[in-house]
């Protein structure tokens, strides 16, 4: 099927946003085809996609889906997928904001449970190889990050935006190799997630959910043994709340992840 | 196009030609190949490479138009085309393409002296649209407000002349403003860069004054005839109305981008 100017609009609206979460993606997909008069069919949404998707191929690039780690909503971001240096990121910011950048990013994949504190993140002002940053234009920088969806920040800790993870997955992935753990029950990359104290394996928050639910004993699904993290409670996934009540609804999640990360044990 | 092979596994579909127990050799000769070919310009780079390019210049020209910035041609080469500068008109006319074919963006030379590029929307706007409500939302409202004021004062305003009206919409440039912050330096410095408006000195003046006009991307994203229906529709009163302004706005109607009804050319 040929692109279209329904195909075209999604597009530049999806890009506009950066990262859309799937019930909103779903209204744009209806929206595109109201406005250029389309059929539009409610289930076809994946079809959409995949006509767009043909045609950025050549381009090296994709929409993607993805999930969030924290609460397992479904994201749909446009990515590029060659292996360049034309990264978005590369062009908003310059050469020693992006070595903060990638020595963060150390720090949060090298934690157990995929944040890093700005205490942490600040001292690293001082160790730039480009030009030194003030402490004040690295907290300033980081709010940048987390404006811009590279970041995410929560009670003064730092992780990896949805966004940032699909957007970078293979560098991700080719950069820290074996010291990025892939998620135990999904097999995706697991950057937020609690660690098994016995063999180190790593879960998704949600997965820790679901897997877990309704067992008296949770136990390791790697070593068997008893799982010492407490267990999160998220009540929703997939339903279509507007992102922007995204922070009622991770209150609830703030409270396990500080259980699990005051209970975390460094891995040797 | 399948011709020459370089040593990287193929990115398109047709691999069969490597297939098979020559397949080192054939990787060695092609080696050679690009050495003794190196002066050809297209034919040097494999055509793997020239996608792979053309598709970081099309991302390279989206995320910077992102910001409404011009793009200059020595940035992107210096960013993107780098040591493919040999074929830099082959790829910007692939990446045009592809601008215009897949996003619906038509990519224009606005200074074809500077050699200055920004992409034009040939969708019209919609209802509903939900793009993302930034800074630039309210902006972009402000700056509606003065293209009409120089359209309907005859296409030129006086700067002491917009600073006045929009004194009057209670806008001070001379006060932060809680959307626009500086105002005087968003309309005479961003607006400007963004070359939405031209902010001229106006000649053999002392103290010296400056006036306004259209820039090249407000010509090519928006029309005459667009900012006085908006000014119509403010007013409450039929376009033609003013006599001299509807004629302005009728004449030269079509250098414009394609607009939604022209369908994108292959």
């Amino acid at each position: 099927m040929a692109i279209s100017e329904s195909h075209q609009r999604f597009l530049q609206i999806l890009m506009s946003h950066g990262i859309m979460e799937a019930s909103a993606v779903r209204k744009l997909h209806k929206h595109c085809c109201e406005v250029h008069k389309v059929h539009y069919m409610h289930d076809k949404l994946d079809d959409f996609v995949d006509v767009i998707n043909k045609h950025l191929q050549p381009l090296f690039m994709q929409i993607r889906k993805g999930t969030d780690e924290n609460d397992g909503r479904r994201y749909y971001s446009l990515v590029n997928i060659a292996e360049n240096e034309v990264t978005k990121m590369a062009m908003d910011y310059a050469e020693n904001e992006l070595e903060l950048f990638r020595k963060a990013m150390d720090l949060i994949i090298d934690s157990d449970n995929g944040f890093a504190s700005s205490t942490n993140i600040l001292n690293l002002a001082d160790q730039l190889q480009s030009k030194k940053m003030k402490k004040k234009e690295v907290e300033q920088l980081l709010q940048n990050f987390v404006q811009d969806k590279w970041l995410i920040e929560r009670d003064g800790e730092y992780s990896l935006h949805t966004r940032c993870l699909m957007e970078m997955e293979h560098y991700i992935q080719s950069t820290y190799q074996d010291m990025v753990k892939t998620c135990n029950i999904c097999h995706n990359v697991a950057i937020q997630g609690q660690v098994c104290d016995n063999c180190g394996i790593k879960i998704h928050l949600t997965c820790v959910e679901k897997y877990f639910k309704g067992h008296e004993e949770p136990r390791c699904p790697q070593c068997a043994e008893g799982w010492s993290q407490e267990i999160p409670r998220l009540s929703q996934t997939d339903s279509p709340v507007p992102s922007t009540s995204q922070k009622e609804t991770r209150a609830g999640q703030r409270k396990a992840i500080s259980v699990a990360a005051s209970t975390r044990s460094r891995r040797s | 196009m399948t011709q020459r092979r370089r040593g990287r596994p193929s990115l398109s579909q047709n691999t069969s030609r490597l297939q098979g127990g020559d397949m080192d050799m054939e990787e060695d000769v092609s080696f050679t190949q690009t050495l003794t070919q190196a002066q050809r310009n297209l034919e040097k780079h494999s055509p793997e490479q020239i996608s792979l390019k053309v598709g970081e210049l099309v991302q390279y020209l989206l995320i910077r138009d992102q910001k409404k910035l011009p793009i200059k041609r020595a940035d992107i080469v210096k960013n993107v085309v780098k040591e493919y500068k040999d074929i830099y008109a082959e790829l910007l006319l692939r990446a045009k393409k592809a601008l215009l074919e897949v996003f619906g963006f038509q990519l224009e030379e606005i200074d074809t002296k500077a050699h200055i590029y920004i992409l034009i929307n040939t969708l019209e706007r919609g209802e509903g649209d939900d793009l993302k409500v930034n800074d630039n939302t309210a902006k972009l409202g402000l700056l509606t407000v003065i293209l009409s004021l120089i359209f309907m004062k005859g296409n030129t305003a006086k700067e002491v002349a917009i600073w006045e009206t929009l004194r009057r919409l209670r806008v001070d440039p001379g006060e932060r403003h809680e959307d626009f912050g500086d105002v005087k330096k968003l309309v005479t410095d961003e607006f400007v860069k963004q070359k939405y408006l031209e902010y001229n000195k106006v000649p053999h003046t002392d103290p010296p004054e400056y006036e306004f006009r259209w820039g090249p991307r407000a010509i090519k994203e928006t029309s005459k005839l667009k900012i006085l229906e908006f000014v119509s529709k403010i007013q409450q009163k039929d376009p033609k109305s003013w006599v001299t302004q509807y004629r302005d706005a009728q004449e030269i109607p079509r250098s414009q981008a394609p607009r939604a009804s022209t369908s994108a050319r292959s």
